[in-house]
């Protein structure tokens, strides 16, 4: 792992790296990778097998992963039977090496050696055009996006594509700048022309083409390169040299193997159905070079045509080739079981354009050394070190909505929670520990982030603050206390505190009678209404928010319920552990999920439901109790949790009466006549939506007499402990901000999480209420 | 092929603004003439009874290469389902002269149009084995990277494909 080299930044200073690239490239980038995001969408609705597809490509992923040193000697024997060379290069410094020796093979006598480059984020990975500059090579990059980053002395902002974090007018200025046209360039048109001229002559001119790969497949030594541009094809098939230079864990078994790739990465990375070109070369191939210091020579020399007879044992081609493997990290992080999975990525950038905070600040914010977006904590971390992935880790919510994007269905959240858990627990004891040691049952080593330590614990935080309101409510609005929260624990001063509620939802249900009296309450709406007797009872689960804050939607909650004919309990139980997960604590959120486990275990027994209000909290239960409980005891929770929309729509669909729930206005009688119904804004929560849960409150929502609009914003901003935080809060106001421009105009808005509701009452200024609020019967 | 297949294939060129013309072997030459803009370049077709007109150079030098306006090559097979055309990398040198002129105009014929990427695979299956070559290109070459979308980059502007319906 690399030394840390310079001292982390502080939070005030974070704070204003990213306040200037919202201001200077977050447009630009917004505009770019919210389009590919929708594309992506669209283009996965309209393929019948997508899941299907996902599926087979992430076990071929697996099973080559798994097969890698096999594989790497079956690509070896297939490439030098066909008259190339492989090198496995172990690190930057080796393939740099080696790529500059074979470069410098080539030059004319007299000249400097000239490469032609078509796009390879490995490339960058390794530094290779500095380490070929500094042998005297001329380089030349042909995509025009890292073209333009070549002119323009920047890096990638992006790992499709590079230079979207500049607007075409920056481009001109840049090019007019440099190039001293003579009519200055002003149209992406005339750019273009220009650089495919200028251009074209340094591919011409070239000695060696050097590519990446998107896949090799080992059984032949065919490599694929995937482009729109058509510069990958002239790069390889023009210079009598080509080295493709690719990760070790771009190898495939077999041509078969090959096919839902190239099915399904345009799909993912831009939303077309196909790239333009993708091209399959088993080198070296059979094309004649083009030797363009000779225009009078024939492009085929004699004997050579497509028809000969001899054409498989054709003169000896005067084509070069040389396949270097990349390692730098990767074989470690095959070792690893949890960084192992990033070996499967295919680099399409599905999980940055997915991703709001991504959408935001770009990839120079989000984004290590080399790679950025979700995966990019991965990729760090196994080929740069920690400290790299370190760097924008925390800008990574947890949200999940890359989950979905991810052509290889890894989980990317995951990894940027281990990541988090590894950094924490490298860090150095903080001075202020004492503070929260009190407030801290957690199972984490000193040392950890204070913010963080607070924010993991913050169902104890929330019950003590409940126990003394409304004295705590009122001295945390003090300047003093906001002050002291913000040097301590990083909570920024501009953000409105929760309010805890000094009665808790558990303690108002007892205060009601408790289950008893529920009990009683249904049996008593099921006689009145004769409604359909729906056997089921409810477990309402008391998640932190619920329970000490916003009373009011567990509250509605219990009603709806009951008023269906359902009664419920709400007892005193642990944490989910979602808390401990965001800040990466992984051993204090193993812990609550096995006492959460415990404390339900009985209820799971006795066939009772478990329903939860806050998404995040059955979120932890549906997917990140996967790799906390065993097997069974995870299948169990989640195949009998659901989300409170969910089950009132399940009850509703199963012959619960829909009248007895508040209606929207236009269906009057309660029937929803052919109008569409009382508008409604509603801001899903990303985790929920993920679940594939937006659909039924938005269908719930549309049972009950209203017409909801969907919010297209992938997430609040707010993301539990985000938007608190004060390195982030201009971020997450940024993307708080977008959310907020789609819905200036409802009447009326609800939000399913807390998180979400906080965030939109704060740009909005008004009440957002959880959707189970809306529909809960009038008392 | 059925004709639904070249009709499923006619419809994707024609999303990615791809001309599509059938026509009989016999009429082949003829008409590749009439699509061609001069200077054309071009590699043997292999199709029974077709050969390439009078008008586009099939031996020619480096420097022609360079300065042709359009390259005409065969296409190996085409795929149906994304519009995408299969270009081998022959030693007559499809690869380059489909690439480099600013003009491609790809002769296929109605039989090797096949459905969908799994067929085609089929056929991959069979060429990467004697260890040739392969693009699939599927429209014309793009870019947004100047800002906005802008065709023919690197590789040709203007694609027209012709379907050879008796073959
Ligand atoms: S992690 Fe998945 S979505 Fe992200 S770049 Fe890799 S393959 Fe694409």
């Amino acid at each position: 792992m690399a030394e840390r080299t310079k001292p982390p930044e502080t939070r005030t200073e974070t704070a204003a790296r990213l306040r200037h690239l919202l201001e200077t490239e977050g447009e630009a980038v917004h505009a770019h990778v919210s389009v590919s995001n929708l594309r992506r969408e669209q283009a996965y609705e309209a393929t019948d097998d997508i899941e299907a597809l996902r599926s087979e490509a992430r076990s071929i992923k697996e099973d080559a992963i798994d097969r890698l040193p096999e594989l790497i000697e079956t690509v070896r024997g297939a490439v030098e039977e066909n008259g190339g060379t492989v090198y496995v290069a172990d690190d930057a410094a080796d393939a740099n090496r080696y790529i500059s020796e074979v470069v410098d093979g080539k030059a004319l006598p007299d000249a400097d050696p000239s490469v032609v480059k078509s796009k390879s984020m490995t490339t960058e990975e390794i530094d290779l055009n500095d380490a070929l500059e500094d042998e005297g090579v001329d380089v030349y990059e042909t995509d025009l996006g890292e073209w333009v980053l070549q002119v323009a002395d920047d890096t990638p902002s992006h790992i499709v594509g590079p230079a979207m974090h500049l607007t075409r007018e920056e481009i001109a200025d840049l090019f007019n700048e440099r190039f001293e046209p003579d009519e200055p360039f002003e149209t992406a048109e005339e750019l273009t022309r220009f650089a495919r001229d200028h251009l074209g002559e340094r591919i011409r001119e070239a000695d060696v083409g050097i590519t990446g790969a998107n896949f090799v497949v080992a059984e032949s030594g065919t490599m694929t390169l995937i482009t729109n541009e058509g510069n990958a094809r002239k790069c390889a098939v023009t210079p009598d040299t080509h080295v493709a230079v690719a990760g070790v864990e771009k190898l495939i078994p077999s041509t078969r193997d090959l096919e839902p790739f190239v099915d399904i990465i345009a799909k993912s990375a831009t939303g077309q159905p196909i790239s333009q070109y993708v091209t399959m070369l088993t080198p070296p191939t059979d094309s004649p070079t083009l030797n363009f210091d000779e225009p009078d020579a024939p492009l085929v020399s004699a004997g050579a045509d497509g028809e000969s007879a001899d054409s498989s044992d054709a003169p000896e081609s005067d084509r070069e080739f040389h396949l270097v493997l990349l390692d730098n990290g990767r074989l470690d992080m095959r070792e690893d079981e949890q960084l192992r999975e990033t070996l499967y990525c295919i680099r399409c950038g599905a999980c940055s354009n997915s991703c709001a905070n991504f959408q935001a600040v770009g990839g120079h914010g989000f984004g290590g050394e080399t790679y950025s977006g979700g995966i990019a904590t991965g990729w760090e971390a196994g080929v740069h070190g920690q400290d790299s992935a370190a760097e924008f880790n925390d800008l990574c919510t947890g949200c999940t909505r890359c989950v979905d994007a991810c052509p290889v269905k890894i989980d990317i959240p995951w990894i940027n929670t281990v990541v988090r858990d590894r950094v924490n627990r490298d860090a150095e004891p903080e001075a202020y520990d004492f503070l929260v040691d009190g407030l801290t049952p957690d199972a984490e080593g000193g040392g950890l982030d204070l913010g963080k330590r607070f924010f993991g614990n913050v169902g104890t935080a929330a019950k003590l603050g409940s126990a003394t309101a409304p004295v705590s409510n009122w001295l945390a609005e003090t300047s003093p206390v906001r002050a002291l929260l913000e040097r301590t624990l990083g909570i920024d001063r501009r953000r409105d505190l929760p309010t805890f509620q000094r009665e808790s939802l558990v303690d108002w249900f007892e205060m009601r009678g408790g289950a008893e009296a529920s009990r009683q309450r249904a049996e008593r709406a099921t006689a009145r209404t004769s409604g359909a007797d729906i056997d089921r009872e409810v477990v309402l689960y008391p998640d932190v928010y619920t329970n000490y804050v916003d009373t009011d939607r567990g509250k509605a909650a219990v009603r709806t319920l009951e008023t269906l004919g359902i009664p419920v309990s709400v007892p005193d139980l642990p944490e989910s552990g979602r808390a401990p997960l965001s800040q990466g604590m992984v051993a204090t959120a193993d812990r609550q999920a096995s006492r959460l486990y415990g404390a339900v275990a009985e209820d799971l027994d006795a066939g009772r439901d478990i329903v939860v209000v806050e998404p995040s909290d059955l979120a932890a239960f549906q997917r990140e109790y996967e790799r906390l409980l065993p097997e069974r005891s995870f299948e169990r929770l989640r195949d009998n949790s659901y989300e409170i929309c969910e089950y009132i729509y399940g009850l509703v669909e199963n012959g619960a009466d829909a009248e007895l729930l508040s209606t929207g206005s236009d269906a009057g009688d309660g029937h929803a006549d052919d109008d569409r119904g009382e508008p409604i804004a509603y801001h899903s929560h990303c985790q929920q939506r993920t679940l594939g849960l937006e659909a039924p409150t938005t269908a719930l929502l549309e049972r009950c007499g209203y017409a909801p609009q969907t919010s297209t914003v992938e997430c609040c901003g707010m993301a539990g402990s985000f938007g608190y935080k004060q390195e982030y809060y201009e971020v997450s106001m940024n993307v708080g901000d977008r959310l907020a421009r789609e819905f200036e105009r409802a009447e009326t808005v609800v939000a399913s999480g807390t998180s979400c509701g906080d965030q939109l009452e704060t740009v909005l200024e008004r009440s957002v209420p959880h959707p189970i609020e809306i529909l809960a019967p009038d008392r | 092929m059925t004709t639904d297949t070249v009709g499923r294939f006619e419809r994707e060129l024609e999303d990615l603004e791809v001309g599509l013309e059938r026509v009989p072997a016999a009429d082949a030459s003829e008409r590749i003439a009439s699509a061609i803009e001069a200077p054309a370049v071009g590699t043997p077709l292999p199709f029974e009874g077709v050969s390439q007109p009078d008008s586009v150079m099939t031996e020619p030098t480096n420097g022609d290469v360079a300065s042709a306006r359009t390259g005409v090559t065969p296409a190996t097979f085409a795929i149906a389902e994304y519009g995408s055309l299969a270009i081998e990398s022959r030693p007559a040198g499809d690869e380059p002269i489909s690439v480099y002129p600013d003009r491609h105009v790809a002769v296929v014929a109605a039989s090797d149009v096949l459905p969908d990427i799994e067929a085609g695979f089929d056929r991959l299956e069979a060429q990467f084995a004697e260890r040739n070559s392969v693009v699939f290109a599927t429209g014309r070459s793009a870019t947004a990277d100047m800002g906005d979308l802008v065709h023919g980059v690197h590789g040709p502007g203007e694609v027209r494909v012709i379907v050879l319906e008796d073959r």
